[in-house]
């Protein structure tokens, strides 16, 4: 449906992005992760139309992307900001979209009901945007978004704005809105955690260039190397020899091992806890999660073990 | 201890309205003495309203000063806008405010030499032409600060909606503008009206502004109904002020509230 093709775009001495090609699915939710300034967000704003690259190109359905301008692009864009238009009421700024289309009166007013219903601010279409929680201006930018039909719909950072609780209503709204419109979403974010449970898909970004790209269970037991190992989850990386291996902190043993070391801290975070231990000669602790209350404590001598699937091998 | 803290405001408020005051008080003496309040009277506004050299100026002012404002309001505007939007150049933006700081004698001197260069007929066109000069940089000033606190999203925002850039422009940009706008056009109203060294290279000897024809009877001795002259001019400097503010206002708690 997408195709980026070896696209990339230089800001003066920066790489934004570095020949990076992606092929994204009719219906996929798909996430483009990575820390800020790799260059997932050039990426966004050369799909919604606000950048240029240098060389390569993008297409939608076969058709040419990049020779259309913002407005004439079948994609629309929900910004990190919101930018709601503050001097609009929210059915207004949901309507703007289907002016620009020449809708009439009675269709607009419909289909602006249909989407504040859809993303439960039946009430709220009077008022201004400055009137509204956190969580109701999101809905509102993205009824906005969803309401001219885009094939595809962009989302930056769409839940980094939002407290905790109202994230994790929002995670699953969007989840359900996605299966609902039937449109194919792609979401930029910096937060794994979010990126893992909203996406069908990942790619992981770094320094402007693709590292893997995978489903996201796939992308957490099998990274490919040691920035996605690092970057997606917390991990331990060990060096055997000339190899790299990761290991999750859940599939560390405490005892029975052969690694000895010290527990040097614990945290307790009600379904499992976090327990580092120092290993002689390694600069950094070993991470170790368990289910429930830590069994060890604070300067108790343990003996690390891993079952051998459970070391994955990572390149540098 | 904290009435004393404000005793220097108080000097300041003094110092910058007495000479207002007085004025404003004077214009109704009923005597001729510009020192002596001889009684209650309206008679210097009857006169006022009587002269006809004086009444010809106001309504000349009026219209330059009106002319003034539409004119750099449209085109400061559009300025601002344009070298925030569509430069980085900061000689550019320099250069754009320059006739604020230029001496006035400089600007006068200039736009005479064009106006006989491509042979002008001088009126009252070339004075507004003229103070639009100046207080386009002012009403650019006023806009251009605005636009930086203006949250660049929203136009792409509406790009992203499907408006092309005209629509975007109207619809987002001058809304959010406004109160930028209003202040910039304001500016150029107050400043037009009381500007004497450019409009005195720039107007013809027929139709003159009013700082000319009140600096030309300073030359005979000032008669009182000057006083009468300057109230009225205040008034409507306040009420432009005011509502100006009043405005603003609007406009801002439209957009935050």
């Amino acid at each position: 449906m997408l195709t980026i093709d070896r696209v990339s775009r230089r800001f003066g001495e920066v790489t934004a992005l570095d020949e990076v090609s992606l092929e994204i699915g009719q219906g996929e939710f798909f996430a483009l992760l990575g820390p800020s300034g790799c260059g997932k967000t050039t990426l966004l704003r050369i799909l919604a139309g606000f950048e240029t690259p240098d060389s390569g190109a993008v297409t939608l359905d076969g058709e040419d992307l990049l020779k259309l301008a913002p407005n004439r692009r079948p994609i629309n864009l929900m910004f990190q900001s919101y930018a709601l238009f503050p001097h609009m009421s929210v059915a207004k700024n949901i309507a703007y979209g289907l002016e620009q289309e020449k809708l009439g009166r009675q269709e607009i007013r419909r289909r602006v009901g249909e989407v504040l219903e859809t993303v439960g601010l039946g009430e709220l279409g009077e008022r201004k945007p400055q009137q509204l929680s956190g969580g109701q201006r999101q809905r509102v930018a993205l009824a906005r978004a969803i309401v001219k039909r885009p094939r595809l719909l962009l989302l930056d950072e769409p839940l980094s704005a939002l407290d905790k609780k109202v994230r994790a209503d929002m995670q699953l709204e969007l989840k359900r809105l996605q299966n609902e419109v039937g449109i194919t979403f792609v979401v930029v974010t910096h937060d794994q955690e979010e990126a893992m449970s909203l996406a069908d898909r990942i790619a992981v970004f770094s320094k402007g260039s693709v590292c893997q790209v995978d489903a996201p269970v796939a992308l957490y037991e099998r990274p490919k190397t040691r920035f996605v190992a690092d970057f997606v989850g917390a991990n331990n990386i060990f060096e055997d020899g000339p190899e790299l291996l990761a290991v999750r902190p859940e599939k560390i043993r405490l005892d029975g091992g052969k690694l000895e070391g010290s527990v040097a801290d614990v945290s307790f975070y009600g379904g499992t806890s976090h327990i580092s231990v120092t290993v002689a000669g390694r600069a950094k602790p070993v991470l170790v999660a368990v289910q429930g209350a830590s069994t060890v404590r604070q300067g108790e001598a343990v003996a690390l073990g891993w079952d051998p699937g459970d070391a994955v091998p990572i390149s540098e | 201890m904290g009435k004393l803290r404000l005793v220097p405001l108080w000097i300041t408020y003094v110092f910058l309205y007495l000479p207002i005051l007085v004025v404003v008080w004077m214009s109704f003496n009923a005597g001729r003495s510009p020192y002596v309040f001889e009684g209650f009277s309206l008679r210097w506004y009857g006169e006022l309203a009587a002269n006809d050299r004086l009444t010809e100026g106001l309504v000349n002012t009026l219209i330059v000063a009106a002319g003034t404002t539409v004119l750099s309001t449209v085109l400061g505007t559009l300025l601002a806008v344009g070298l925030a939007r569509y430069t980085r150049s900061k000689l550019l933006d320099a250069v754009a405010l320059m006739p604020a700081v230029l001496p006035d004698l400089v600007i006068a001197i200039g736009l005479l030499m064009v106006y006989s260069l491509v042979q002008f007929t001088l009126g009252l066109w070339s004075v507004i032409i003229a103070h639009s000069v100046f207080a386009m940089a002012f009403v650019t000033a006023v806009v251009r600060t605005r636009l930086s606190h203006a949250d660049a999203s929203l136009e792409e925002a509406s790009r992203d909606l499907g408006a092309g850039a005209f629509r975007t422009f109207v619809r987002i940009t001058l809304p959010q503008l406004a109160p930028g706008i209003v202040a910039g056009a304001l500016l150029a109203f107050t400043l037009s009206i009381d500007e004497f060294a450019i409009a005195f290279f720039t107007a013809g000897n027929t139709q003159q502004t009013l700082p000319i024809v009140i600096y030309s009877m300073l030359k005979v001795g000032v008669k009182p109904e000057v006083n009468a002259l300057a109230t009225a001019l205040l008034l409507v400097s306040f009420t432009a002020v005011i509502a100006g503010q009043r405005l603003t206002k609007l406009g801002e708690s439209r957009a935050h509230d």
